[in-house]
């Protein structure tokens, strides 16, 4: 089973909430879709046993050799990324306008390579992750590979817990697709309430399973409430409920998942919600 | 301050404007109230770039709002003059066209709006128009200019958006609220930056993000702060860091509950004193660290 | 009439691979004559649209039928507009998913199943996903 972990807002616990998911699950296989800041393996003492690299833009190159500056291409280029018959790097799409118009075929596309892609072993399980270069783009053939990667060390019944990227673009997307059930963790603020709004839309719109959990719930009972509303009115289970704890922000510094520090009220909370998710996902089954 | 480079960015759209990019690697860090506060203590206008989860305007409410969509091109085939050669389709480096039996299909969302497919067709047969994929909304917060995109749900692609958003900036200081990350969409954010301003917070993740974050800020050559949120007495690493790497600390925000509990209502952090002193001493900071006139 | 199965290896021998966009092969078998022809997936080397991508190459094979596990709704729908029939079938052989399929054991897909990781959510213009 596939269960991806996303927030829409950053910074509601997400990481910490799916990690402590997979720590409850023997052998559980993570796949760190947040590509943009991916933070689960600082957790654990892995050892790297595949790394590949990754090309996932292509940008235009213009050979100087051939280039007689007649700027037919700054011309046609849609997104500024040409002046002076340079193609700037960070602008450049990687449409091709450009190589269509250019009577000397002096510019080509190149691969460029955008990150750095992982297996990591821990003495709990595999993890499936990526390292961006600085500026480029996470992509649905990126989280794709990973994970297709987490899906080869998954040996059948396996569950896999995907952390998946904040926001509600194509990583998200990617994150999401094909996966059995989605766990959005949001938190009891405006900000958080109007960003569950939309990934819920996104979420809805692939038709998947929706499980929501309020994070630090008791920060803001009031909002809380407004968000537990909304989830009644909208279809969306809403499988747990943690308080805020100290001890989270504990177990972070420390470099431990939550689920072992056995007098936390999150843990405990953590825990209910996992049993709530198999419990419902078993009455699914029927 | 010594130890980072700052040289004279050229500033792209005219010596009137100070465009003073927020970002931080990680999500949740506090970007967004850093921002919102910081832009009504230094007097600057607040431009939210995060279009896929924009939450500054919750804080400002600005009001007398004004919208305009954003439009991107997508292309039209003449079915008439169309000879289902499918150059276009064989062109188009997003699969957003293709040659069926019958006709060329489109799939608007993995159009880029590049004009490649128009390009190579030698029969005139595509011609362009135009699609809504977002909102840009203006409104005022006292005299404070207050913009936001906003990225339609479904929609994969937020940079259009941005780069509208960004183009026609008010004059005077812009604080640029960034999405979380170093991906394309803090990419394009930067590419209209002046300085930057780094908000981290003291852990392990706050650290390895602020450290990519340090990495695209040097490959654009800004002069650039950290800010430290969430703030506890213990935990130094970014110190550390920030000392090991000669980065100017612009200012330290202490995690209180009290104010976790004022931002999850949707107000200022700065309504508490101790908070508004904090911020009083970053704008101080900030204007030592980056020598340009901040109003 | 030519049927393209997706496939993990390059033959009839072959395991059939039930992911449509990203599978690594295509096996297209002509009844006409009993040949086969390899042809290898460019949806799996795609950013996004892979199975779009995927589906153009099928279109340009002339092939007549499907046979695969899972299908999103951009190539389904191209295969539609292109009266070309897709079938479903799990992991076995592509010689027997071929024997089945002529048999009339195998399910018409008539409408997409969960698109796998990827964008795009049907096909055409005006479709604004979810508004």
């Amino acid at each position: 089973m596939e269960l991806t972990v996303i927030s829409g807002k950053g910074g509601t616990g997400k990481t910490t909430i799916a990690l402590a998911l997979s720590e409850l699950v023997k052998d559980a296989v993570k796949a760190d879709c947040d590509v943009d800041a991916p933070n689960l393996y600082l957790f654990y003492d892995g050892r790297d046993i595949r790394k590949e690299y990754f090309y996932g833009e292509k940008k235009a190159v213009i050979d100087k050799k051939f280039c007689s500056g007649c700027n037919e291409c700054e011309k046609v280029c849609q997104f500024d990324a040409i002046k002076d018959s340079k193609v700037d790097f960070f602008k450049c799409e990687g449409c091709g306008a450009c190589i269509l118009v250019c009577p000397h075929s002096a510019i080509s596309l190149k691969e460029k390579k955008t990150a750095d892609v992982y297996i990591t072993q821990t003495n709990k399980g595999i993890i499936s992750r990526a390292q961006m270069e600085v500026g480029s783009e996470g992509s649905g053939k990126l989280i794709t590979m990973l994970r297709s990667n987490a899906r080869k060390f998954a040996d059948g019944n396996a569950l896999i817990i995907i952390d998946g990227s904040p926001g509600i673009g194509c990583p998200v997307i990617s994150s999401i697709t094909g996966s059995d059930a989605v766990l959005i963790v949001t938190e009891p603020t405006q900000s958080g309430l109007e960003d569950f709004v939309r990934v819920m839309e996104l979420c809805r719109h692939f038709g998947v399973i929706i499980f929501a959990c309020i994070n630090k719930y008791d920060i803001n009972e009031k909002k809380a409430e407004e968000i537990e509303n909304f989830c009644r009115k909208n279809d969306v289970y809403l499988i747990g409920k943690i308080p805020f704890d100290d001890t989270v922000m504990k177990s972070i510094k420390e470099l431990k998942p939550i689920v072992f520090y056995e007098g936390s009220k999150a843990n405990q909370a953590i825990r209910q919600m996992w049993d709530n998710i198999c419990k419902y996902i078993k009455y699914l089954n029927q | 301050m010594q130890g980072w480079v700052w040289e004279q960015v050229g500033d792209s759209e005219g010596e009137d404007k100070l465009n003073i990019a927020i970002l931080s690697g990680k999500g949740g860090t506090g970007k967004t109230t850093v921002s919102t506060n910081l832009s009504t203590i230094i007097g600057a206008n607040y431009i939210d770039c995060d279009v896929e989860e924009p939450n500054g305007f919750i804080f400002l409410n600005p009001s007398q709002i004004k919208r305009e969509e954003v439009y991107v091109d997508y292309p039209v085939v003449n079915s008439s003059r169309c000879t289902l050669c499918g150059q276009c389709a064989k062109v188009c480096q997003f699969h957003a066209l293709v040659r069926t039996k019958k006709d060329i299909m489109l799939f608007e969302k993995l159009c880029h709006g590049c004009h490649a497919c128009g390009i190579v067709c030698k029969h005139s047969a595509l011609t362009f128009r135009k699609r809504t994929i977002g909102i840009i909304e203006e409104g005022q917060y006292g005299n404070l200019i207050c913009k936001r995109g906003i990225l339609n749900v479904g929609e994969p692609m937020a940079v259009p958006v941005i780069r509208r958003l960004l183009k026609n900036l008010p004059t005077g200081t812009n604080l640029i609220d960034c999405a979380p990350g170093t991906s394309c969409n803090v990419v394009s954010s930067l590419q209209y930056a002046d300085g930057a301003i780094l908000v981290t917070e003291p852990s392990s993740f706050g650290l390895h993000d602020l450290k990519m974050a340090v990495q695209l800020v040097r490959s654009f050559n800004l002069p650039f702060g950290v800010v430290i949120n969430k703030h506890n007495t213990e935990d130094d690493r970014i110190q550390t860091y920030c000392e090991k790497e000669n980065i100017e600390i612009l200012g330290v925000i202490p995690y209180r509950r009290e104010a976790a509990e004022v931002y999850s209502s949707g107000k200022m952090i700065v309504e508490l004193p101790e908070y508004k002193e904090i911020f009083e001493e970053i704008a101080e900071r900030l204007r030592e660290v980056f020598p340009w006139n901040l109003q | 009439m030519k049927i393209a199965v997706s496939s993990m290896g390059k033959d009839l021998n072959s395991m059939l691979d039930v992911r449509f966009g990203r599978c690594n092969y295509f096996v297209v078998y002509d009844t006409e004559g009993g040949l086969v022809k390899t042809v290898e997936n460019r949806g799996q080397m795609s950013g996004g649209g892979a199975g779009i991508a995927a589906a153009q190459q099928i279109i340009d094979e002339d092939v007549d039928v499907v046979i695969t596990g899972n299908m999103g709704p951009n190539a389904f729908n191209l295969f539609k507009n292109s009266d070309i029939k897709v079938y479903r079938c799990g992991s076995i052989k592509v010689e027997t998913a071929v024997q089945l399929f002529k048999e009339g054991k195998l399910e018409e897909l008539t409408q997409a199943g969960p698109a796998h990781a990827g964008m795009g959510m049907g096909a055409g213009r005006g479709f604004r996903g979810g508004r």
